[in-house]
This record gives C-alpha cells, sequence and structure tokens, in this order.
C-alpha cells in the first residue's frame, strides 16, 4: 500500500512522495480501499502472508484508514496465521499514541527512517529530526512493537571507515533484529543530483565504497545480523518476509499511485503500475475502481530476466526450481553460457542443481555482473 | 538578373592567386580589393569574408581557395575584369593552391613584413614558378612596429630569389597602399590568351554540393564561350549535362549570360552524379567538342591514412554519402571501404596531413552531423614481399606475416623549420629523436632555418604538437614528399585479454616500438573503464609481448536502493544496456564499449 504523501521533500529521494499543505486523507482512504476492493475481485480469495504499508511516509496516515485497509484485506484473503503487517515510519511523525493506535489497527512491525545517528549527516541529507529523536522515536517503537527495523544510509560524501563503523556499532547496540543499510545513491531528478553534478559534494568512489561494504557486513554479522539482500540485515528468521516475496519474485498487489504489481491472473504474469501522481490516481479509481496506467502481461523472457535480477540480490540465491515454476524457462536458458563460465571461476557466482548464487563477490558487482550475464 | 558579358577584351581580364604562408594576411589582403573595387558596401563587408566556412571563421585560417570577379578602373582610363583567387596558406591544403594557379597568370605573393619569409612562402612561390607565373610581391602590415621592410625585401631577393625592390609595401588592414597592388596587377601581370571561336575549354578547377542546387562546378574558361543553354561535356568522365545556369561570384552568386575565354565563373547544370565531376576534367561543348582536353591536375596523393567509423553502425550509408559530397569539394581527400572487426564498418582515408585529417572530420561532424571515430594516422609503407611482388599498406592491420616480407620501405619528407636562434637547439634535439638527418643550417635575417630529412611515420606522430610546444608556437614548418627508403620497421599489436584490437595497431621503427607500446598501454589502462573481470592490456610485435599492464576488476557495482516492488525499471534498464551492447566489442569475457577505442584512439 503506498502512501504518497510527506511532509518534506528530502533531496535524496527519488520515491514517489508529495508534499501537501494538507493531506486529503478521507480521499486517499477511499480511493486505496476501493482499489484493493477492485483487485481482490479479479484474484478471488488467496493466502496472504504480509501487508506493507509503504511511502512516502505512511506513519501520516490516519489509524483508521489503516486499520480499515487491515480488515479489508482480511476479509478478502486468508491471513496466514504469522501474518506481517510492516508500516513505514518517519521519526518525525510518531508520537507514542499514534504508534500504539497503529498496533491497535493491527500493524505489527515498524521500519523507521532513520537515516544516520548523527546531527550533521542528518542536515546534509535534509532530513528534519535529529540523532536524538531518532533514538526516542526508535525507543517507543521497541517498546511497543516486536519486530523493529530501521533504515540508514551511507556511504555518505567524505565519511570515513572508522567514523562509520562507529556509527553502525551504535545502531546495531540499538537495533532488535533487523536493519536495512543503504549507500546513498544519487537519483535521477532529484535535489542532491543537481549538487553532484556541480561538484558540490562527491562520493566514496568503488573501492572505498567496497570497503565500508565489506565492514558493513563484518560489523553486523559480529552483531549476529546477516546479509540477506544486498542492503538488508537480520537475525536469521527475522528476514521482512514482505521485501523477501518481491526478491522472490512471487506475486505482490500494489495498491496506490505509483504502486507496482506483479499478479497472475489466469495463465499471465501481469505486470501492474498505477498513476504515480496522487490525485489523478484517486480521480481513477473513484471513476473505474483501479488506478492503472499498465497492465501488461510478461513474457517468459521477460519473466526470466526479472526473477534473475530481483533473486541474485538474495543471500539464498534462486531455486531452480521455483525459476522454472515462475518462469517456465530454465535458468541456464537464460544466462551468457560464457559470462556464466568466466563467473563461476572467478568465484562471482555457484549453480548446482539446486540454486543459482550470487556470492559476496558477486554481489558486489552485481549490476555489471547482470548486465553482462542476463540474456 | 542578367548580366551580358560585353565581352570583355582580353587584354582588360587580369587573373591572379595570393599567396603567402599562412596568416601572413591573404584573405585581408583580399577584403581590401574587394572593397575598393566596390564589389561589397561597408554593411556588407566583414573580416576575412571569404572565408565562408564556419570553421574557418572560427580558426582564423583559409581551408577551401575561393574566386571572386571585380571590376577595376585603372589609371590608364581602362576598366579591368579582376579575378581573385584567395588561397589558404598551410602545407596541407596546398593541393587548393596548385589547383588555383593552374586556373590563372599571375600571382601576388604576401610576405608578412614583420615575420619575413617563412617555410611556405618558399613552398608555395616554387609552385607559381612552375606554374610560369608572373609574381608581384607585396609586403604587408608595414603598419606593425615590427615591420622590416627592407630586410624582408633583402630576404625575398637572397632566400626567394625573386626581385623585390617594386615590391608593394601595404597594409591590409589599415587599407594603406591597396591602390598600388591594384595598379601592379593590372601593370605587371600578363593577360590571358584564347579565342572565343574556338571550341570549348574550361578547366574544372573546384566544385561542391549545394543543398539546393545540386552540384556546382568553378571552370576556367582557356578557349572557346560557354552559354546558358549550351549541352556541355566532361571530357574525362564523358557525362553531358543541360546547362541552367552560367554565373561570376561578385563575390555573391550573380548569374551571367556567357563566359568567354581568360573568365572564371560557375556553372550550374543538374549534376546529380557525384562521382561524375572531377577537377582537371575538361568542359566541353557536346556538339562542337575540342579535339584535346587541358592538362589537367597532377592527382593528389594522400600522406596520410585513418580509419573513419560512425559511432552509430546505422550511419555507415550515410557516411559513405557525406564523404562523396565532401570530396567533390574537396579532391585531395580520398576514400575506400574498410571493416574493422573493432569498430565494424567504415572507410579507410587519405589525407594530405593531420590538419586536413582534423578539418574533415569536423566537417563530417558539421555540415553532416555525423559522430565518427577515426583511427591513428598511418604513412603508406611499401612492402616487398619474399615472392617477388609489392603492396602499399595503408592500413597496420593489414600487414603481412613478417616471414613473407622480403622489406618494408617507409616515406621519407625533406622538411623545412624556421625557427628563433632560442630554440634551434631544442628543435634540432627534437629532429635527432625523431630519425631525422640534417641536410643544411643556414640563417635568414635572425632565424635558423634547419632542412632535415624525417621519415613521415615520426612527423604523424605528434611531431607538430611537440615543435608547437618546443618553440612557443614561433616555428614554422614546411615538407615535401622526398622518397621512400627501407628501414626496419615492425608493426605493433594492441592486445586486449589476447586479442588483437585491430584499429589500434601501428607500425614504427624497432627502436621505438616498446617505448610506444608501452605508451599506449598504460594510456588505454585509464582509458577503458574496469569491468566485470580483469583485463589484461599487451602490445606485442608477433608473437613476442613488449609491454602490459593489467586492469583491474571494478570493486563495487551495485546499487543498495530498492525500489519497493518496481521491477519492470530496473528490467528495462538491463534491456537498455542489451542494445547498447551493439555498441560493445566482445574480449573473451569482457565487452568494452567503442567509446573507450575513441578515447584511446584520440592520441595527441
Ligand atoms: N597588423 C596587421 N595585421 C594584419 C594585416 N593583414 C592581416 N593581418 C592580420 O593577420 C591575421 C591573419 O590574416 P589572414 O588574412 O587571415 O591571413 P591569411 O594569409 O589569409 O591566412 P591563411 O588563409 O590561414 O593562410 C589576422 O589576424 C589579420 O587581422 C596587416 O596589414 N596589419
Ligand atoms: C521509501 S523510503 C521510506 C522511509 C521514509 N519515507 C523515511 O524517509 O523515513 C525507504 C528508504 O530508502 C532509502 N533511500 C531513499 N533514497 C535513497 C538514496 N538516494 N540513496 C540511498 N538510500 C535511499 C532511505 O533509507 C529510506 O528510508
Ligand atoms: S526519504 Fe522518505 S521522507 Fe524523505 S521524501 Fe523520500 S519518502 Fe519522503
Ligand atoms: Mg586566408
Amino acid at each position: 500500500m503506498h502512501w504518497p504523501f510527506c511532509l518534506a521533500k528530502c533531496p535524496y529521494c527519488d520515491f514517489n512522495s508529495h508534499v501537501r499543505e494538507t493531506i486529503p486523507q478521507e480521499r486517499f482512504a477511499s480511493a486505496l480501499r476501493k482499489e484493493l476492493a477492485h483487485d481482490a475481485a479479479r484474484t478471488g480469495r488467496r493466502p496472504l502472508r504480509s501487508i506493507f504499508f509503504g511511502g512516502g511516509t505512511p506513519s501520516l496516515m490516519d489509524p483508521e484508514t489503516v486499520a480499515a485497509l487491515i480488515e479489508d484485506a482480511s476479509r478478502y484473503f486468508d491471513a496466514e496465521p504469522d501474518l506481517e503487517i510492516t508500516l513505514e515510519a518517519n521519526p518525525t511523525s510518531v508520537e507514542r499514541a499514534k504508534l500504539a493506535s497503529f498496533r491497535e489497527a493491527g500493524v505489527n512491525r515498524i521500519s523507521l527512517g532513520i537515516q544516520s545517528l548523527d546531527d550533521a549527516s542528518l542536515r546534509f541529507l535534509g532530513r528534519e529530526h535529529s540523532a536524538s529523536q531518532a533514538i526516542a522515536a526508535l525507543e517507543t517503537a521497541r517498546s511497543l512493537f516486536a519486530r523493529v527495523s530501521f533504515d540508514l544510509i551511507y556511504a555518505r560524501p567524505g565519511q570515513s571507515l572508522s567514523e562509520w563503523s562507529g556509527e553502525l556499532d551504535r545502531a546495531l547496540s540499538l537495533a532488535s533484529d533487523h536493519l536495512s543499510l543503504y549507500q546513498l545513491t544519487i537519483e535521477q531528478g532529484t535535489k542532491f543530483e543537481a549538487l553532484y553534478r556541480q561538484g558540490r559534494f562527491h562520493l566514496p568512489d568503488d573501492e572505498q565504497a567496497a570497503r565500508l561494504y565489506e565492514r558493513t557486513a563484518d560489523i553486523a554479522g559480529r552483531h549476529g545480523l546477516l546479509p540477506y539482500e544486498i542492503s538488508n540485515y537480520a537475525r536469521p528468521g527475522a528476514e521482512s518476509r514482505h521485501n523477501l516475496t518481491y526478491w522472490r519474485y512471487q506475486d505482490y498487489i500494489g495498491i496506490g499511485p505509483g504502486a507496482h504489481g506483479r499478479l497472475t491472473i489466469g495463465d499471465d504474469l501481469l505486470a501492474i503500475r498505477r498513476h504515480r501522481a496522487p490525485e489523478p490516481w484517486a480521480g481513477r479509481v473513484e471513476q473505474g475502481g483501479c488506478g492503472s496506467t499498465e497492465e501488461i502481461p510478461l513474457s517468459a523472457e521477460e519473466r526470466g530476466r526479472e526473477a534473475l535480477l530481483m533473486g541474485l540480490r538474495l543471500t539464498e540465491g534462486i531455486s531452480c526450481a521455483a525459476f522454472r515454476t515462475r518462469t517456465s524457462r530454465e535458468i541456464g536458458e537464460c544466462l551468457d553460457p560464457r559470462i556464466l563460465d568466466a563467473a563461476l571461476e572467478e568465484g562471482y557466482l555457484t549453480f548446482d542443481r539446486e540454486r543459482l548464487i550470487a556470492t559476496r563477490e558477486g554481489r558486489l558487482r552485481l549490476e555489471a555482473l547482470l548486465s553482462a550475464l542476463v540474456l | 538578373m542578367y548580366r551580358a558579358m560585353t565581352a570583355t577584351p582580353l587584354s582588360q581580364i587580369r587573373n591572379f592567386s595570393i599567396i603567402a604562408h599562412i596568416d601572413h594576411g591573404k584573405s585581408t589582403l583580399a577584403d581590401r580589393l574587394i572593397q575598393s573595387c566596390g564589389a561589397l558596401t561597408a554593411r556588407e563587408m566583414k573580416d576575412q569574408i571569404l572565408d565562408n566556412m564556419e570553421l574557418e571563421q572560427e580558426r582564423g585560417i583559409t581551408i577551401k581557395a575561393q574566386t571572386v570577379r571585380l571590376t577595376y578602373p585603372a589609371k590608364d582610363g581602362k576598366t579591368y575584369i579582376l579575378n581573385l583567387m584567395d588561397t589558404p596558406g598551410h602545407v596541407d591544403f596546398a593541393y587548393e593552391v596548385s589547383r588555383s594557379l593552374a586556373a590563372c597568370e599571375g600571382s601576388i605573393l604576401v610576405v608578412d613584413a614583420s615575420q619575413g619569409v617563412e617555410a611556405q612562402t618558399l613552398a608555395n612561390v616554387y609552385q607559381a614558378i612552375d606554374a610560369n607565373h608572373e609574381i608581384v610581391p607585396v609586403l604587408n602590415k608595414v603598419d606593425l612596429p615590427a615591420a622590416d621592410v627592407e630586410r624582408v625585401r633583402a630576404q625575398i631577393e637572397e632566400v626567394v630569389g625573386i626581385p623585390a625592390d617594386d615590391a608593394v609595401e601595404v597594409s591590409a588592414k589599415t587599407g594603406l597602399n591597396i591602390e598600388g597592388v591594384l595598379e601592379a596587377l593590372v601593370t605587371r601581370l600578363p593577360p590571358p590568351e584564347g579565342n572565343a571561336e574556338a571550341p570549348l575549354q574550361a578547366l574544372l578547377v573546384d566544385s561542391w554540393y549545394d543543398p539546393y542546387l545540386g552540384v556546382i562546378i568553378l571552370v576556367r574558361i582557356k578557349e572557346g564561350t560557354l552559354r546558358r543553354g549550351d549541352k556541355i561535356r566532361m571530357m574525362q568522365a564523358g557525362s553531358t549535362y543541360h546547362v541552367d545556369q552560367v554565373g561570376v561570384f561578385l563575390p555573391k552568386m550573380t548569374p551571367v549570360d556567357s563566359l568567354g575565354p581568360g573568365e572564371m565563373g560557375y556553372i550550374n547544370a543538374a549534376i546529380k552524379t557525384v562521382a561524375d565531376v572531377a577537377v582537371g576534367d575538361t568542359v566541353t561543348l557536346d556538339r562542337t567538342p575540342a579535339a584535346q582536353p587541358l592538362a589537367g591536375f597532377k592527382p593528389s596523393i594522400p600522406v596520410v591514412w585513418c580509419g573513419l567509423f560512425p559511432i552509430d553502425a546505422d550511419d555507415f550509408e550515410k557516411l559513405r554519402d557525406s564523404l562523396g559530397k565532401l570530396r567533390l569539394n574537396d579532391a585531395s581527400f580520398h576514400f575506400e571501404a574498410e571493416t574493422s572487426a573493432a569498430l565494424g564498418f567504415g572507410f579507410r582515408c587519405g589525407f594530405l596531413g593531420l590538419l586536413h585529417l582534423e578539418i574533415i572530420q569536423e566537417r563530417l561532424s558539421r555540415e553532416f552531423n555525423l559522430d565518427l571515430i577515426a583511427t591513428a594516422p598511418s604513412v603508406v609503407y611499401k612492402m616487398h614481399m619474399t615472392d617477388g611482388t609489392q603492396e602499399d599498406l595503408h592500413n597496420p592491420a593489414d600487414m603481412p606475416d613478417l616471414a613473407k616480407i622480403e622489406k618494408i620501405e617507409e616515406p621519407w619528407i625533406k622538411a623545412t623549420i624556421l625557427v628563433q636562434d632560442e630554440y634551434l637547439g631544442s628543435v634540432l634535439t627534437l629532429c635527432s629523436e625523431r630519425r631525422g638527418i640534417q641536410m643544411d643550417l643556414t640563417y635568414v635575417g635572425n632565424r635558423a632555418m634547419a632542412v632535415y630529412r624525417l621519415p613521415l611515420n615520426e612527423v604523424v606522430f605528434d611531431f607538430y604538437d611537440r615543435l608547437k610546444s618546443l618553440t612557443r608556437g614561433y616555428a614554422s614548418f614546411d615538407y615535401q614528399m622526398d622518397g621512400y627508403e627501407e628501414s626496419d620497421l615492425v608493426r605493433i599489436s594492441i592486445l586486449v585479454n589476447q586479442e588483437p584490437v585491430d584499429a589500434l595497431a601501428f607500425v614504427a621503427h624497432r627502436t621505438v616500438a616498446e617505448t610506444r607500446g608501452r605508451a599506449i598501454c598504460s594510456k588505454l589502462k585509464d582509458l577503458i573503464p574496469r569491468q566485470l573481470f580483469k583485463i589484461a592490456i599487451q602490445a606485442s610485435i608477433g608473437s613476442r609481448i613488449i609491454a602490459r599492464e593489467t586492469l583491474g576488476a571494478l570493486s563495487k557495482d551495485v546499487t543498495a536502493k530498492c525500489y519497493g516492488g518496481d521491477i519492470s525499471r530496473k528490467r528495462k534498464l538491463l534491456e537498455k544496456q542489451k542494445e547498447g551492447k551493439k555498441r560493445m566489442r566482445q574480449f573473451g569475457k569482457v565487452e568494452i564499449p567503442q567509446s573507450a577505442f575513441l578515447a584511446a584512439l584520440k592520441m595527441d
């Protein structure tokens, strides 16, 4: 469920987030419910494993809306007993009472956008909260929820190995069993892109980025959090089920402006995308029940590519059997044999009858590996 | 508006070329002549008006010779027709000069009075003398404080060997004594000869492609008369055309009814086939053809070759078409189709020098909107094979197996370098580093004139740049081809992951092979972006590796951020990259973008 509003736009962010003087809560609440109903009608009853309120800043939603959407979903689908319901929260909009109402509504996992534990870095990142506010928000969340994760952005301009090690150590001492640790990337159309192009700041070079990445895995590992995806670290068993669904290339419905879905309807696997702009999206939903701008059946080749792009991000790699079922292709058919051989020899990949796995060395260079490897 | 040519008597026509070393003020003098004959109003006038190509204006040099017809009421009371041809000064455009000279009876030799005689002054004067020209020396830039008229006058007599007491002293910039030049033209240059009633013989001097009018040709009428409506025949090509328009340059293109002997003008005859037009051909009338064609021009022989490849493979046909049109306007440039494993389909192109090469590339990109990769320039080697045959080698990649070669000869040049005394030492060192042999060392005023024999191969390898930087741009340089000599030459191959990159192969003397091989490997290492796997970059002579660099694998390349469920974006990016791979060349397990070679090929 995508909630497209934020209090302010962060200079690095290219997510579908918009700032409005007043958020039209009711209109979006009913549009989200309507679009969910629309998709539920065409899928029929299916098992429901996770719900994710992402954004934007879903902690700006009225808890009643969250409650209503969870209720709807539970009615339309067969919720698994340990249904995971995550809500992304921003430290500036999580008073204790509100978090408690989210828990009332059924949310059982919180993902907090902390970004940094250093005040100067938070200012650089354009965040409206301080490190101590972020820590307070985290403590509140942990007191209310059994499962709390938070996001940090590292490989920031000028960041040294030792600075980051210190910050990460502190973060791990505050963490429960899950962390998302993203290296800063410059995204098109953001304020950071303009500044970066003007040379107003520099990013660590590839080698420094690689060192930071390796150090991150070492430190997280010492605290018992293992990387299960490029940027995600968890105590075994505490992985985000929702994100695993994307990476394992399974079905998901995407509700809300700019949301994406992969949905099996009949024999087709549909790539669904909703209108990005909040109000036009809502307009479409109000008119026809559905805000889609694209619903395209994916060919076997496209499925193969997507499954590879997602699956190789995971430490567990890709199951050959699951790949075959999902894409009607063999993994081997989708790969350039020369690159496969070279990558196996170089130790970027392992491949047996069960699984294709990108090793840590392979995952470090995944973009280059995929672009050469995937046919 | 048609102006009837009131058949000007031959005695009142003067055809002349303006020749000089580069930058001595030819085009500026042409401006003043045009102005004082009232051909253009002050408002229409601008500096170096004949340098009408954007590239000429930007660089302040003339690339194409240009023709203007002027009317001059002389002091003797008669009105003369003056056909002026402004020529380029740079040695690479010497073919423009030689064709202009063939169309005229006399030359104005411009010498910058503050600089004196330079290398190209000599070269151009000798050409004019060969063309039996009457020569009027003009001392230009006398307005400059550094002008030393008497010294330069003496130089012209001593070094050039032509009388200079009645050299005309002018300032083309201020307009001082332009009248003196005009009077010298009519009194000292001979009029053309010819018979208006004879069968037409018109020398095809130049041609160009006009997007609206098609092919236009410039002719000098030697015998007979050409009229609008005539049916003409190209004597060499054999093709015939109906003349839609004849005209003259005033300097704007202006139609006339006819052109008589001694005159110059253009013909528009709806010529579609670019290949039918060859400078030096004789235009005659189809109905009453001349018995003999004119002597024509010596074909220009390219001395430097390089490959030109479209960056976008789809542009190959467009490139072929553009080269054809450009060749129409530059007969000194040659091309033939070529294929490279690294760069795909393209053309092997021959030029008169490195500036020529650069200008052609620029013109292709500006006038024809083409993005090109040029391979390193190479000279033409003569290969004597063990089976007794002989071959010209234009492309180092085509060099046969060494075992089949008996001996290789390389072209030498005779170079004349004029330089201030203080820089002489470094110039001599440069020449000897480049295997030069000193032939002569004399003084021209306060400057040394060194004559060297040098292998051309050494000159195409950044010689100009080095010369310029060693002498702060003060040295002047000119050369002529000076035969072939046997040499201990080797072909150096560049290998990426053990595979040769044909476009990077080059030929060098054995003594410098290793140094250059190493230099290229290390440059490539810096230019090729790091890849998924490590890359070996090697230089070899035959099977012997003479240099090696290893480019490590890139250390990190993964976007950390997740895009929620937006997989389409990632997939489309991947699919776009695949599309881009058509421009990549596979070397074993790595793929290298052509752009990396492009950068590598831009060797100084
Ligand atoms: N002071 C002074 N400068 C002059 C005079 N004549 C030409 N110049 C300058 O000399 C430079 C070269 O002049 P051009 O007329 O372009 O020389 P050019 O001989 O046509 O040069 P190329 O065609 O490239 O060989 C320009 O900057 C002119 O302004 C002169 O009489 N006095
Ligand atoms: C959709 S955001 C949701 C979090 C919430 N809106 C907030 O900012 O608190 C998901 C996470 O992506 C990360 N992120 C966004 N843009 C990024 C960028 N340019 N480089 C690295 N990480 C980025 C941030 O850590 C952010 O918390
Ligand atoms: S980073 Fe989060 S809070 Fe900032 S603009 Fe993006 S979605 Fe909104
Ligand atoms: Mg000029």
